[in-house]
């Protein structure tokens, strides 16, 4: 238990050690670990950003399903509805035209039946005409006559 | 062991052992041992250190640089919570300590007449007398070692107190504490001066008081009981392991109390 020059050597050793370790191995190792934790820090933040996004996305997905089903089925009843109109009219139609047609078929045969009617009226007027004229074994003025047989041929 | 020092007694074994080799004279005494071993691992402590600084990388780390930054990280943590100052010296400085008086300490470990068997042999070999060549491995066995250790912390305590208080608050801490009277000023100085001497004193003490004992035990251990010793020595061994860390990691705390109380006004 002799204090000596040693200790100045040892002063001198442990100035040193300190200087060299405050110098070059303390700041290198210390930065790289607080750098690091600052990365990790980082990426928890950003991984559970990432897990509210994907949840988020995930809402969003599900509600734009539903809205899409919902609108598929809107249009497919729209569409449902549109044919049944679609058959609906045409039927309608299809009836109209026919009784039209049908309509114009009477109206065409009373037509033709009126005009069948009316020449064998002036047939048979000049039937009558021709018959009475041969009675009568003399001419008859048709035109101071016609009057009668306007009258004759109003009566048939 | 001491049978093979030839006819040695056990006394003279101890002694042998408790020996520093020295050069010079007087106060110009150097202890080369305590030197060389001491300097050899603050060598291995910077150099070990610096070659995971050199390439210290903040993607995954390797193993010893997880390692290093294990020990690094545990002091930085006990700086932060104890010194709650600024300075870019402490961390450092507490970092330095630790590790380094842990290697010192566990020089404690390798067997006690291993490296000096080893000595004498090379120095019978280079013609000197093998009694008169002494070794003493443990650098902290050396009162000059744990001293350089505590003035240097003490330097440090009163650069701060001066540089945080000022020369006058620094001096006023001395005279005008605990009694603030005018009267009893001489009386605080001198209270004072005590406390603040005892610091760096118990704090080199207590680690060379641990170290010495515990040197000595193994010495004695090895010098008296033969071949009952192994046992003994493992017992002990076991032990020690659990001073070697504690006197290292207290020497690191008390520094950074001491020196945040420095730093700190009242």
């Amino acid at each position: 238990m002799n204090i000596n020059a040693t200790l100045l050597g040892e002063l001198i050793a442990f100035i040193f050690f300190v200087w060299f370790c405050m110098k070059f191995v303390w700041p290198p190792i210390i930065g790289a670990i607080e750098e690091r934790q600052q990365k990790i820090a980082d990426g928890l933040a950003a991984s559970e950003r990432g897990e509210k996004d994907l949840e988020l996305a995930q809402v969003k997905a599900t509600d734009q399903l539903k809205e899409a089903k919902a609108q598929a089925a809107d249009i497919i009843e729209q569409a449902k509805k549109r044919g049944s109109t679609i058959v609906d009219e045409e039927t309608q139609r299809g009836h109209s035209e026919r009784e039209k047609i049908i309509a114009q078929g009477y109206s065409e045969v009373e037509a033709e039946r009126n005009r069948t009617k009316e020449e064998l009226r002036q047939q048979v007027a000049a039937l009558a005409i021709a018959g009475a004229e041969k009675i009568l074994e003399r001419e008859i003025d048709a035109a101071a006559q016609s009057d009668i047989v306007a009258k004759l041929v109003a009566e048939l | 062991m001491a049978e093979s020092d030839g006819g040695q007694s056990v006394s003279g074994y101890i002694k042998h052992h408790l020996t520093n080799a020295s050069v010079g004279d007087g106060f110009w005494t150097f202890h080369v041992d305590t030197l060389a071993w001491s300097i050899v691992l603050g060598f291995v402590f910077i150099l070990s250190f610096r070659a995971v600084a050199k390439k210290a990388t903040i993607g995954v780390p390797g193993k010893w640089q997880a390692c290093v930054e294990l020990i690094v990280e545990f002091v930085d943590n006990t700086v932060k919570s104890t010194y709650h100052g600024k300075s870019a010296l402490i961390a450092p400085l507490a970092l330095t300590i630790f590790v380094w008086v842990l290697l010192m300490n566990f020089m404690d470990l390798i067997p006690v007449d291993f490296l000096p068997s080893f000595a004498q042999f090379i120095g019978g070999q280079l013609g000197y007398d093998p009694h008169h060549v002494y070794m003493k491995v443990v650098p902290t066995t050396d009162v000059n070692m744990t001293f350089a250790l505590s003035i240097g912390v003490f330097i440090l305590m009163i650069f701060y107190s001066i540089k945080i208080k000022g020369v006058g608050g620094f001096l006023k801490e001395l005279y005008a504490h605990p009694f603030n009277t005018p009267w009893l000023y001489w009386f605080n100085f001198i209270l004072e001066v005590v406390a603040l001497l005892a610091k760096p004193l118990s704090l080199s003490l207590r680690l060379f008081g641990n170290l010495y004992a515990g040197e000595l035990i193994f010495i004695l251990i090895a010098g008296t009981i033969g071949l009952w010793q192994l046992p003994l020595h493992f017992l002990w061994a076991a032990f020690h392991l659990l001073i070697i860390p504690l006197q290292a990691f207290i020497f690191m705390m008390l520094t950074i109390v001491y020196l945040s109380m420095a730093s700190e006004e009242h």
